[in-house]
């Protein structure tokens, strides 16, 4: 009972904000024009997200996705200005794409490979490499950004009325749910956070599995630092700081553990929705975005209060 | 003779600490039953008992983390009532644990008056070199050779001990508990031990001292009390005493039939171990276990039992030695090989090395297995649930269901989700580190049930454990370990307790 409560808690909220802004600003709130619009500002924070709730289901954090985002952007940025000009066309475009992701992929091998072989936290790692992602994203234009303005597909263009980003999130989001649910890495993923020790003496290369999990973590990340770009249509060298703890911050709320071994895909949107829907619905309420830094930090916390409470009752029903 | 009257002047020495009709249950399982302990002021006194004959239980009562069902405390005539573990500190008893407890980035000096720092003339503000002075009286006075401005993390274990000691002495403690203290000495800082206990004797403090090294308790021990299954079975003056009158004591219980028989039939060697060593603890190890065979492995805590294991298994790195099954040698450098060779480890420590226990049952059942399971590239979850269930119901495991988190069963079922994963892995060589630890006398005698079964099913399993009577009701031979060699291979029915546990402590003569 208690958990469905709580497995419940986090949707319940969401439904409840929607509900109350439905109400509220129907006019503005509830229009297709409105969530469409809400959900492409999710998609970049939401696709990090699911490689986030991995890494957390792991035991492991990763601060440095919002530098690898700046840094995934300039590389993109760059090769589509020496391969396309000032105007890039198609091919430079995604030549740039695909440098860009791979920028991503190979960020994230360098995290995984770092963490595994130099055996250091996590944290530490990311940390670093947090503050080093970001300074090459500066040293790359000396501080200035890479204008793009032809790359808007991503960022702004739809298929049949549906924004693509909305449709790369929903790819990306049954992709992580799959691995999750349905693959030993999933499966060891779960059995790392939960129990290091024991899933190695179980047979689980470790090392393998979570240098795999963070460098679908840069993959992710690669994918949205290109939708990000497109949205802006230009690479910026700022982009993405202190994105790692809204990002941290929805897959808590999701229900996820930072001691490791518990979270869901499921659970990571709705905590990436629904802080998109709190900014948002501030947004419409003419709410100050200072003050919805307050909201939003009130919520985190209660969230995972509500959790801890939950959690220690059911320990203490159970002995 | 001098050993009588030095018998007499412990007879006539004041009693320290007297603990009368102490019982202690835990649940169903009756941890002491009326035991006594009378230790006299300047004397060692040896608690001794197998594992799980409630020497650390009576002990924790003592300390006062436990608080007894019935019984009394009494020191230096006075009686006390402990419910928490700073009140014993305060009447004079202190405990050094196995487990150091002491604050390794800070000096010698500071981890001495932790929490009793002398202030200087500025309140809030501590007087270094007080404490610095004050340890080094203290150090001096007991003729201790340490240095209190050396970092506890760069001390060797002995110094550490030394440190607890002086922790205990500052603290003004009469009554001072070591628990296995030498387990993790070297052989010349057991000797330096030795050296401090006894300053501490003549200076009239009293020692209980708990050791399975019987011949270190034979040449320091004044008084000797024995305890077998939660009961007292002797008490009195060491010299009264010898290794063999000791262990006697110890094991002398009746085998009764609570161990099941096995029909397995003996067949041709399957595992081949040769001139195994490893840095973490394992020197020159061989031994063969044929198929049906059940070698069981006795030793001391720290006798490199599970250090032989864990090398087998890949855990830790062998630095050279053979490991022959169903002749292939085979090359492990990793639990994964081990696994994929045939080869199990069910891991002493359930816990920690064992489930990973929010996770749900079935998953801790297929974790390893899930490629045999044709699950390589995609989970079915309903048919790993069946799976699951299939192993399960061979051993009778009680769960609420296959999804609920391990940590929701009990001690014995934990213990047999972990055997049903190694069951589902079909494993040719089983190696099972104290599969009964911690589990009630219904789930033991399940378990020795399965490992008949799996000795039938032509397995060679390596069993190993603590418990005499247990090797000795399901073993066909004994490998005795000490000190990280194997001193021993005995054929069970040519052998005994005694034997075995003269072995073990003492190690041949």
């Amino acid at each position: 009972m208690n958990k469905m409560v709580r497995q419940l808690l986090p949707f319940g909220t969401l439904t409840l904000i929607i509900c109350i802004l439905s109400a509220l600003k129907p006019d503005s709130f509830l229009t297709a024009e409105n969530i469409l619009n809400v959900l492409s500002r999710s998609s970049v924070n939401g696709i990090i997200a699911m490689g986030m709730t991995a890494v957390i289901i792991s035991a492991g954090i990763d601060l440095s996705v919002g530098s690898m985002m700046a840094l995934c952007g300039m590389v993109a940025g760059y090769v589509m200005l020496k391969l396309g000009g000032a105007h890039p066309q198609v091919g430079s475009m995604v030549a740039g794409t695909i440098a860009g992701i791979a920028t991503g992929i190979a960020c994230g091998l360098l995290n995984g490979t770092l963490i595994t072989k130099l055996k250091l936290p996590p944290f530490i790692v990311t940390l670093g490499t947090m503050s080093a992602f970001r300074g090459i994203s500066y040293v790359m234009n000396n501080g200035k950004m890479y204008d793009a303005p032809t790359y808007t597909y991503l960022g702004m263009g739809d298929v049949l009325g549906i924004p693509v980003c909305v449709l790369i999130f929903a790819v990306i989001v049954a992709a992580a749910g799959f691995i999750l649910r349905y693959t030993r890495l999933g499966r060891y993923t779960y059995a790392i956070g939960s129990n290091r020790e024991a899933a190695f003496h179980a047979g689980v290369n470790v090392d393998i599995n979570l240098t795999a999990i963070y460098t679908l973590t840069g993959l992710v990340v690669g994918i949205a630092a290109m939708i990000a770009t497109s949205r802006t249509v230009s690479a910026q060298p700022t982009a993405g700081i202190s994105l790692e703890l809204d990002i941290i911050a929805s897959v808590v709320i999701g229900g996820a553990s930072l001691a490791g071994g518990r979270g869901t895909v499921s659970g990571t949107i709705i905590g990436t929705l629904l802080i998109s829907f709190l900014r948002n619905g501030c947004t419409l309420l003419g709410i100050s975005t200072n003050v919805q830094l307050v909201v939003i930090g009130a919520i985190i916390i209660g969230a995972v209060a509500l959790d801890q409470m939950a959690r220690s009752r059911a320990e203490a029903g159970r002995s | 003779m001098t050993t009588l009257s030095q018998e007499r002047a412990t007879a006539t020495k004041e009693i320290a600490l007297q603990m009368k009709g102490i019982s202690k249950h835990f649940g169903p399982v009756q941890a002491l039953d009326k035991v006594g302990l009378t230790v006299r002021a300047g004397t060692v006194h040896a608690l001794v008992g197998e594992n799980g004959a409630g020497k650390s239980t009576l002990m924790k009562i003592l300390a006062g983390v436990y608080q007894p069902d019935e019984g009394t405390i009494e020191i230096h005539g006075k009686r006390c009532v402990f419910t928490n573990p700073a009140q014993a500190l305060v009447s004079g008893v202190s405990m050094i644990y196995q487990e150091l407890d002491l604050a390794e980035h800070l000096t010698v000096a500071e981890n001495i008056f932790l929490g009793a720092e002398p202030m200087g003339p500025v309140r809030f503000m501590v007087d270094r070199k007080n404490i610095v002075t004050r340890a080094k009286e203290l150090a001096e006075c007991f003729n201790f050779d340490i240095e209190p401005t050396a970092k506890v993390e760069d001390l060797s274990t002995g110094d550490c001990q030394i440190v607890e000691i002086l922790k205990a002495l500052r603290r003004k403690a009469t009554i001072i508990v070591m628990d296995e203290p030498t387990s993790a000495l070297s052989e010349r800082e057991v000797q330096r031990l030795f050296e401090v206990v006894r300053q501490l004797r003549a200076r009239g403090l009293s020692v209980v001292y708990i050791s399975h090294r019987l011949e270190e308790i034979v040449g320091l021990a004044d008084e000797v009390t024995i305890l077998r299954d939660g009961k007292l079975v002797h008490s009195g003056p060491m010299t009264a005493l010898d290794i063999p009158k000791i262990v006697h004591h110890m094991v002398g219980r009746e085998l009764t039939d609570y161990f099941p028989s096995g029909t397995a039939e003996i067949g041709d060697v399957l595992v081949r171990v040769s001139n195994l060593n490893s840095e973490a603890g394992a020197f020159d190890i061989s031994f063969e276990i044929r198929r049906g065979e059940i070698a069981g492995m006795a030793g001391l805590v720290g006798a490199g039992r599970t250090e032989v294991a864990k090398t087998i298994f890949g855990v830790n790195p062998k630095t050279s030695g053979q490991i022959v099954v169903a002749e292939d040698e085979l090359n492990i450098r990793s639990p994964a090989d081990a696994i994929s060779n045939g080869v199990a480890l069910l891991t002493e420590d359930r816990k920690r090395t064992g489930l990973c226990l929010q996770l749900p049952c079935s998953w801790n059942i297929t974790l390893p297995n899930l490629v045999e399971i044709g699950m390589r590239h995609v989970i079915r979850p309903s048919k790993e649930k069946l799976i699951a269930e299939g192993v399960a119901s061979q051993i009778a495991i009680r769960w609420a269901s296959p999804q609920a988190p391990a940590d929701s069963l009990s001690g014995g079922n934990q213990q047999k989700l972990l055997i049903a994963r190694w069951l589902l892995a079909n494993s040719k060589f089983m190696i099972f580190d104290e599969p009964t630890r911690g589990i009630d006398v219904g789930a033991k005698t399940e378990v020795y049930t399965l490992l008949n079964k799996l000795a039938e099913q032509g397995k060679a399993i390596l069993f190993i454990s603590s418990e005499l009577p247990e090797l000795f009701g399901i073993a066909d031979k004994i490998l005795v370990m000490r000190r990280g060699k194997l001193v021993g291979n005995l054929v069970t029915s040519q052998t005994s307790p005694e034997e075995v546990m003269h072995l073990a402590a003492v190690g041949k003569n």
